[in-house]
């Protein structure tokens, strides 16, 4: 599939009809996720036939663009039980399917290393402190689930901070910032005041740590 | 929810040590064909826990459609085996892949707390004395 036509694809999905503050529900939008997945498969090979996880999937923009690319298994989970009716819906629309769990991720328990690669549009953390390296570490812990990869947007501000953390705390084999995109933000909530805010983002690639004998 | 993600989802409820696997108790559930992609599944196996995978096809009152003890890989992967009606692999792949959980439980086998599977989506949230 060409990056335009599954850019075009996710475009079509409905989108969180009243965000919620408190979860930092910004969706994701179609350029950027539609580069983030099209370079996890095109030039790490981390999407088609493999089992893909969305952390925080919302409306299941992430989990479609994984299931478009052939990604063999893909599992959303998300906190917000109207969240997960449209990701379930947006699937049904694409006739695709997608497992849905509805779980907080850092109660989340996933064991064998089944997954393959984890990808995420975290919450900044900006209204609940700390809430993107939660779901970063949930991500990367060694019990914990991607045995190839862990693709997720932070914002650049925070870059130097994510990059120790990755390393040092979680263990990570390597953190790259595959590039940086423009999140355009439309006014979702009322302390926006400018009608679009743009804010800078990284694109990572975490390798995380190898095995153990589970 | 399929039997893919089933082998892989255990409970953190309070109390639990392992809590895996989670029991099924399915009131609901169809299939749906997908294509069978050998190379994956051969990667996959050596990951699944067939006894849990066992359990959850029973569960779903299948008792033929896998043995007790996992076959042989040789045997699973022999050359051509994905094209023959009722091979191994065929039935691992319906297994794991095209079976769609759509009411039922998840029931955690240290604390018998239960997880209700409600439209396909099972509900593993916790209430706060729980975590």
């Amino acid at each position: 599939m060409k990056l335009k036509q599954l850019e075009g694809l996710l475009g079509g999905l409905t989108q969180f009809p009243a965000p919620k503050v408190e979860l930092e529900q910004y969706p994701t939008g179609p350029h950027i996720a539609s580069r983030m997945l099209y370079t996890a498969e095109n030039s790490f090979d981390d999407i088609t036939g493999k089992v893909v996880a969305d952390f925080g999937c919302g409306c299941g923009t992430l989990a479609v663009a994984s299931t478009l690319l052939d990604a063999e298994h893909v599992i959303g989970i998300d906190i917000d039980p109207q969240s997960l009716e449209l990701a379930q819906e947006n699937s049904a629309d694409l006739e695709l399917d997608i497992d849905l769990i509805w779980s907080d991720i850092k109660c989340l328990n996933l064991k064998g290393f089944l997954v393959h690669t984890v990808v995420m549009n975290p919450p900044f953390g900006t209204r609940k402190k700390g809430a993107d390296m939660e779901f970063l570490s949930m991500g990367l812990k060694v019990r914990m689930v991607a045995s190839q990869a862990v693709y997720s947007l932070h914002k650049t501000s925070t870059r130097e901070h994510i990059k120790k953390a990755a390393l040092r705390d979680f263990g990570a084999v390597s953190a790259e910032v595959l590039c940086e995109l423009r999140y355009d933000l439309p006014q979702s909530y009322k302390f926006h005041k400018k009608r679009e805010v743009d804010i800078a983002v990284d694109l990572w690639r975490f390798v995380p740590k190898a095995r153990r004998s589970s | 929810m399929r039997l893919l993600t089933h082998n892989m989802l255990a409970s953190n409820v309070r109390g639990a040590t392992t809590g895996y696997p989670l029991k099924l108790e399915a009131a609901k559930w169809v299939t749906k064909e997908v294509e069978l992609n050998a190379d994956f599944l051969r990667g996959l196996l050596p990951k699944i826990d067939w006894r849990a995978l066992v359990a959850a096809t029973r569960a779903l009152g299948l008792p033929e459609l896998l043995p007790e003890e996992q076959p042989p890989e040789e045997e699973i992967f022999a050359e051509g085996a994905a094209n023959v009606e009722g091979s191994a692999i065929r039935r691992i792949h319906h297994a794991l892949l095209e079976i769609h959980v759509q009411e039922g439980s998840l029931v955690c086998p240290d604390t018998s707390r239960c997880f209700p599977i409600d439209k396909g989506i099972p509900n593993m949230m916790l209430h706060e004395d729980e975590v």
